[in-house]
């Protein structure tokens, strides 16, 4: 029994250990996502109210770059609305592989779900305890928030050189993530590379962003299951 | 802070924390046909090949910069190495690139 009394805590730390990839990932993007806002014309407030709030890098992006052509708030929030569609897919998918837990505790940490902490979530082995969630969450959350303020303050504290080696940075932790589990299974590389050249053909078609993915996923998890079938891929 | 800032910060809360929350909250897993299940546990994988390509490519005007990224990644990750060592590896040797162009 005591073993049930220390698991939430220590699932909670292996969920901040996890967490410190994606903090030093999100590093350098807050950062920027600071300066530009100040660029935009953003005030401080509103520029870490926004990572509060929204806590979505590629939504905040684009909403600047929205507001810096002069696009109407309704537009914006439109947009946006659909570049996040993928997160639907994401968190269905994480629904499959957590632990049963009160409605409140999911809507609490179903707010940390972004692209970095789900793919960090979704490749661990085993099922997902709440406890880890909310210390993946947490630590992305911190340092998304903090750096934005930092960002925005600070101007470009690094050297120019690091800015650019670091801006390649959450596509590394993606890789990182991929190569293991695709070195074990065939249907996991089929899987990333169809993806993969999906994305390409519908972002050359000009399809919005939010939706490629979502498409580009689909497809290609379906075609594979289809094709190779229930086969583990963990 | 002028309001119209404001009520726009709070929309964007609002379209961003609803598709994360819904099927968290209100999908049952009990229901949901297992053919459904195996295709959503096959998500993960195919979406990380989805962002990682092409947007590695447009991360600097220069595409090299994404190509020497992700072989970087790829050698570090392919030989084991721990996901942070991952990240600072590609990390570093696309500085040094950055520093000689």
């Amino acid at each position: 029994m005591e073993a049930i009394v220390t698991k939430s805590d220590s699932d909670f730390v292996d969920g901040l250990k996890a967490g410190v990839s994606i903090a030093v990932g999100y590093m350098p993007v807050a950062l920027t996502f600071g300066l530009l806002a100040r660029t935009t014309g953003l005030t401080l407030y509103e520029a870490v109210l926004m990572s509060i709030l929204v806590f979505a890098g590629a939504a905040q992006y684009i909403t600047l770059s929205l507001i810096a052509i002069g696009t109407g708030a309704f537009e914006i929030i439109f947009t946006i609305f659909i570049v996040n569609i993928r997160h639907l897919l994401m968190s269905a998918s994480i629904n499959e592989k957590v632990e049963a837990d009160t409605p409140w505790k999911k809507a609490v940490y179903a707010f940390g779900i972004t692209d970095e902490t789900f793919t960090v979530s979704a490749t661990k082995k085993g099922a997902l305890t709440t406890g880890y969630m909310f210390g993946l969450c947490l630590i992305s959350y911190s340092s998304w928030v903090i750096f934005t303020g930092g960002g925005y303050i600070a101007g470009a504290t690094l050297p120019e050189v690091i800015q650019q080696g670091m801006s390649v940075a959450l596509y590394a932790m993606f890789v990182g993530l991929l190569i293991p589990s695709a070195k074990k299974s065939r249907k996991v590389l089929f899987l990333a590379g169809l993806a993969a050249i999906f994305n390409s053909i519908l972002t050359l078609a000009q399809f919005p962003t939010g939706w490629a993915i979502v498409i580009a996923t689909l497809l290609s998890s379906i075609i594979v299951e289809w094709f190779i079938g229930r086969g583990t891929n963990e | 802070m002028s309001n119209s800032m404001i009520w726009l910060i709070v929309g964007l809360a609002v379209v961003t924390y609803i598709p994360r929350m819904i099927p968290l909250v209100f999908f049952n897993s009990d229901k949901i046909p297992p053919v459904i299940q195996n295709v959503l546990k096959n998500v993960p994988f195919a979406i990380l090949g989805a962002l990682i390509f092409p947007g590695i490519l447009t991360i600097n005007d220069d595409m090299m910069f994404g190509v020497i990224g992700a072989v970087a990644a790829i050698v570090a990750a392919y030989l084991g190495a721990n996901l942070i060592v991952v990240v600072m590896f590609a990390v570093a040797v696309l500085s040094t690139y950055a520093y000689f162009i």
